[in-house]
């Protein structure tokens, strides 16, 4: 590869502390087109560390010091490398090579686009197909004859951004949508979300007006009736604006803004306060860098966490999905929630209410699903937002990791009520940065079809459920009643902790921390095992050979 | 003097019962001696039983002539009861708070209760010193038990028997326990087996202002070193404090008169300051209007888990300069009866693994709190919402269970016993019905005749029922040394105690009866799976047609 300076160096000191390491170890360092990696010297262990290069979010080179120089990789993942070179020409091409190589210019640069698993065509077209929304809105009841799919969006001709099957009110005629859409940022109009069969009322989004002071658009208002009317038993529908009020009002003054109530007859507005992608930039930071401090004081690690203002994010979030979740189940009310341009704060509203009001996305594939529909499909700006291409900073932000992390939180209210563990959460946080599948890059339905991402690389969906037994909780039960129906958390401010699995992967306690989680499945699988046992045993006729046993394993 | 003075209104129907989580009960309101009762009379399903002396404070207040009594309990669940009728209301009101702040001794709840269960072993017998002595006898012979502290004159909170090295007489004990605050003369606290050194626990030495020194002391504590080797003095003052303290006539061990020691000072904060850092994490967990900056801003402000963070941080410390440096330690603060003893028997939760069984949890309880005379009815005479001016209490014990359940929460398989149980251990050391916890020291236990007067906590906790309840699941035993994280990323709140009130315990059951369920399967089938496998083994042997070729 042309960016490769050195593609290897001997005797190069490695110290990866996110792993509990506390002493470096020494080792030859190869550059790959694709990843870092490092193989210990020592010839037991021959332990190898690889590194994605899009995983990279910055390369930093520290002053020489007599022992060498040193180049520290922090990862999106938020662990730290630190790499001592022992040349310091060595060093400089080392660093020169991976600021290049992490911050990939073009698309055909990535991962995904050389990674070749050894399967044939057919398998990865299969396994673009595992993904269906179709039968996700088949499984809410739709269509029905309330909600039907529009072709208005085929090619996509009138939002770019959004998917080309989209469900609207029966309602809502081609002109209806047409002239919402030319009324709302980017074109992004009223669409549906999730359907709750129970109350038939229904979550939708959209994008904000362009009322500014005092436009008007009478098809987006037909539209918003027709939303209403899509709820037989209700007479008004809740129209959600995610931020605060204070910038919805600003945006006013740029032409856009807010719903007019004077204009939508039967609307209730509600405003959230969920901060702009900008605050959550430097909010994260702020929790990654107390996630690794070291040998903080409890003051400093407090008073670091309250700065950071990150958990009064998290929480900002899941009361939005609270408040929907609860007007949509228990009030029986439809709501429409927007922001500015509907992408971000939109869809974790979104997609936090539908966790929160189905079952279904509390499992495995249910998650898998809910990502795709709310995120994926409805153009949330992947690239930009993790950054995977060299491009504006200002554009980037952990908008889904807040998503992710929201899950975690109730995970934790709710230890039974979910069919996965952590480290799926984790697994799915890690892969919407690495580039290593297709299924996050690019910014819309739209671009992934321009790209031929299905025929260039492989969706990560059927990866992870290949890989399903690992990422299990062993406390979930589908029957159990925390599994079923509406979760309503509490969000006292003291219900949130800090997620240490993502932002303090440091843990100084030996032995390691035990899981009880991990624990718990090894139990289960030697459960499922003497299960077998003990049906081959009875199967065993009279007088016959018994099985051979199949060894007990003893736990440990 | 007769309960009934104090008793102004013994009896009042129409009470409404507020509490969190739960359904509003009405029903009629039942003063006694010893319990507020509320009864619904339906099924006996609705009730409640209080111990006045689980009362920590009541506040009233007034609607017309309907009264509220706000009821804050010691274990911080705070309950709302309506009565109808000003009068009513006031009079038990003032019934309420005369017997919940009755302090004569005799007349506690635990010399009235009758146990409804039949006592397998007797709690009060279970941990002597000279039982626990025994154990020591097998891995070491250079230890002895003295009674020079039979009628506790020596030292008045230290019990009859106390294990010394074998080299020094009683003399020289009386003469050390002059010297040291309190009469704490050192004594041994733990063995460590795997590598013969020890852990040790006194009071300060009271060298005063013009450097008095004791030979005796120097020879006590010299006798447990090793040859060539320096032991550990770990003061749990700052050195600034222990200097101070001269000037009332303790101090600090010099190095010029035990220059085989070397001193580390780690502060611990003292009795008053912890009881302030409670009230006021009581007080933010309880107000639930607050946003997450001011939450956070309250817990960093209360202090408690830095409390928490610095105990265990000393704790490690000494456990590790015994484990890693193999070298003995002798603990110490002011009076060597609280920080000291925090310090002293966290580091045996670290080192040792029998502390981490339920029975063993009970013995360290017994020696390094209540025989070791932490004051615990001074100390618990008020929990987080006393109104009254703070004399000496302090949540001393709470914080040492808080540090235990950190442990535990880092190590969830190397314990017996689960959360429930240090909640348990918590709750009756503020109030009880057991005499476990009466008193400031073994002697103040033996005037009162607690063993043959009350029960034991201890002889209701180990019976098969109760056990099974409180045992962890997840337990292996582990015979390794555990060492914590204390990064402040890794302490946690205690909400089992702190959040208890405060929120819905219900998927958290949910998920720990799951866990219990998958352990329990596991266990039938195993059985199950060896039962069969006999039975093949056994046809196996009787039918040679049936034998593997």
């Amino acid at each position: 590869m042309e960016h490769i300076r050195t593609p290897k160096v001997e005797n190069v000191r490695l110290l990866d502390r996110s792993s509990g390491q506390r002493k470096a170890s020494i080792g030859t360092l190869y550059l790959s087109a694709t990843h870092t990696i490092f193989v210990e010297n020592n010839p037991e262990t021959r332990k190898e560390s690889w590194v994605l290069h899009s995983m990279v979010s910055s390369v930093e080179r520290t002053p020489t010091i007599p022992a060498g120089s040193q180049v520290i990789l922090r990862c999106k993942d938020f662990r730290v490398f630190q790499i001592l070179v022992p040349q310091e020409r060595d060093c400089l091409d080392v660093h020169t090579s991976l600021v290049r190589l992490s911050r990939p210019e073009k698309y055909s640069e990535l991962y995904c686009l050389s990674f070749n698993p050894n399967v044939n065509k057919e398998e990865r077209q299969e396994s673009w197909s595992f993904m269906d929304l179709t039968a996700d809105y088949k499984r809410m009841g739709l269509p029905n004859n309330l909600w039907v799919s529009t072709a208005a969006n085929s090619e996509y001709r009138v939002c770019e951004t959004y998917p080309s099957e989209l469900f609207v009110p029966k309602s809502a005629t081609p002109p209806i949508i047409v002239g919402s859409a030319r009324f709302r940022s980017r074109g992004r109009f009223p669409a549906l979300s999730y359907f709750h069969q129970d109350t038939l009322a229904a979550v939708c989004r959209c994008s904000q007006p362009l009322s500014g002071f005092s436009g008007r658009c009478q098809e987006d208002e037909a539209m918003l009736q027709a939303l209403m009317k899509a709820n037989p038993g209700s007479d008004y529908i809740y129209v959600v604006d995610t931020r605060p009020k204070l910038n919805a009002m600003a945006n006013r003054a740029a032409g856009k803004g807010y719903e007019n109530e004077d204009h939508y007859t039967n609307i209730k507005l509600h405003f959230i306060g969920i901060e702009n992608i900008h605050v959550m930039r430097s909010s994260q930071q702020k929790i990654i860098d107390v996630g690794e401090m070291r040998f903080p004081s409890m003051t400093d690690f407090l008073y670091g966490l309250e700065n950071s203002g990150w958990l009064k994010h998290i929480k900002a979030i899941l009361d939005a999905g609270l408040f929907i979740a609860r007007a949509v189940a228990d009030e029986g009310i439809s709501v429409l929630v927007h922001c500015s341009d509907g992408w971000d704060r939109t869809a974790q509203a979104c997609s936090v209410a539908s966790i929160l009001l189905d079952p279904y996305y509390r499992t495995i594939r249910g998650l898998m699903v809910l990502i795709e529909r709310d995120w994926v499909s409805f153009g949330h700006k992947f690239s930009h937002r993790y950054g995977h291409l060299d491009g504006d900073p200002k554009e980037v932000s952990p908008v889904i990791d807040q998503f992710v992390e929201c899950v975690w939180q109730l995970s934790e209210q709710f230890p039974c009520a979910f069919e996965f563990n952590e480290r799926f959460l984790v697994a799915i946080h890690t892969h919407i940065y690495s580039c290593q599948y297709g299924t996050f890059l690019g910014n819309c339905q739209k671009e992934r079809r321009d790209m031929r991402l299905g025929e260039r690389t492989h969706s990560v969906w059927p990866e992870l459920w290949k890989e399903r037994a690992q990422y299990t909780n062993p406390l979930y039960r589908a029957e159990q009643s925390q599994s079923q129906g509406v979760l309503r958390p509490n969000t006292t401010p003291y219900c949130f902790k800090m997620w240490k699995g993502l932002y303090n992967h440091a843990e100084k306690s030996t032995p390691p921390r035990q899981s009880p989680a991990d624990f718990l499945s090894t139990v289960r699988e030697e459960s499922q095992q003497l299960e077998e046992e003990l049906a081959n045993q009875q199967e065993v006729p009279p007088g016959g050979t018994p099985p051979p046993s199949p060894g007990l394993q003893t736990r440990g | 003097m007769e309960f009934a003075e104090l008793i102004k209104t013994p009896r009042v129907d129409g009470v409404v019962l507020h509490r969190p989580f739960m359904p509003t009960v009405e029903g009629t309101l039942c003063l006694t001696g010893h319990h507020l009762i509320l009864s619904s009379r339906q099924d006996n399903t609705e009730e409640l039983w209080l111990l006045h002396s689980n009362i920590d404070s009541i506040e009233k207040r007034f609607v017309g002539s309907l009264g509220t009594i706000i009821v804050k309990c010691k274990d911080l669940r705070v309950i709302q009861l309506d009565i109808p009728g000003m009068e009513e209301c006031l009079n038990i009101a003032n019934s309420i708070e005369a017997l919940s702040t009755l302090d004569i001794l005799s007349l506690m709840y635990p010399f009235f209760y009758r146990p409804m269960f039949e006592v397998i072993e007797d709690g009060w017998k279970s941990f002597l010193p000279l039982d626990a002595f025994k154990d020591l006898e097998t891995m070491t012979d250079e230890w002895r038990l003295s009674e020079v502290n039979k009628d506790f004159s020596v030292c008045p909170s230290y019990p009859p028997l106390v294990a010394v090295p074998k080299d020094i007489d009683d003399d020289t004990l009386r003469k050390v326990a002059s010297f040291r605050h309190g009469g704490r003369f050192p004594v041994l606290s733990y063995y460590h087996k795997k590598n013969g050194m020890v852990m040790m626990r006194s009071g300060q030495p009271l060298t005063g202002t013009n450097g008095r020194r004791c030979k005796e002391d120097e020879k006590l504590i010299n006798a447990t070193l090793r040859p060539g080797k320096r032991g550990y003095i770990i003061d749990t003052r700052t050195i600034n404090v222990a200097q101070q303290a001269k000037a009332r006539g303790g101090g600090i061990e010099s190095e010029a008169n035990y220059p085989q020691w070397r001193r580390i000072h780690k502060a611990v904060e003292r009795s008053n300051v912890l009881q302030e850092s409670l009230i006021k994490l009581v007080e933010a967990c309880n107000d639930q209007s607050h946003s997450m900056d001011r939450w956070l801003s309250k817990l960093e402000a209360s202090n408690w888990q830095t409390h928490v963070k610095e105990i265990l941080t000393t704790a490690c410390l000494a456990a590790q300069c015994i484990d890693r440096e193999g070298a003995s330690v002798l603990v110490h603060g002011t009076e060597g009866a609280d920080s000291t003893l925090q310090v002293t028997s966290l580091a045996q939760i670290i080192l040792d693994p029998a502390c981490r069984t339920i029975r063993g949890f009970q013995s360290l309880v017994e020696r390094e709190w209540l025989q070791a005379g932490h004051p615990f009815q001074q100390r618990c005479a008020q929990s987080a919402y006393s109104n009254s001016k703070p004399r000496q209490e302090a949540p001393v014990f709470l914080l040492f269970l808080d540090c235990v359940w950190q442990i535990l929460r880092q190590f969830p398989c190397s314990f017996e016993f689960s959360e429930s149980f240090l909640v348990l251990v918590f709750e009756h050391s503020y109030a009880s019905q057991f005499g476990t916890f009466l008193g400031n020291s073994t002697a103040e236990r033996a005037k009162l005749s607690l063993p043959e007067k009350t029960v034991s906590l201890w002889s209701w906790v180990n019976r098969p029922q109760e056990l099974e309840r409180l045992t962890n699941p997840l337990y292996e035993a582990n015979s390794l040394v555990i060492w914590p994280s204390v990064a402040p990323q890794s302490l946690l709140l205690w909400e089992g105690v702190f959040l208890r009130w405060n929120r819905s315990s219900k998927c958290l059951d949910e998920a720990y009866e799951e866990m219990v369920h998958i352990i329990e399967y596991n266990k039938e089938l195993q059985n199950k799976v060896n039962s069969l496998r006999r039975q093949l083994a056994q046809l196996e042997t009787e039918d040679p047609l049936l034998q593997t070729p």
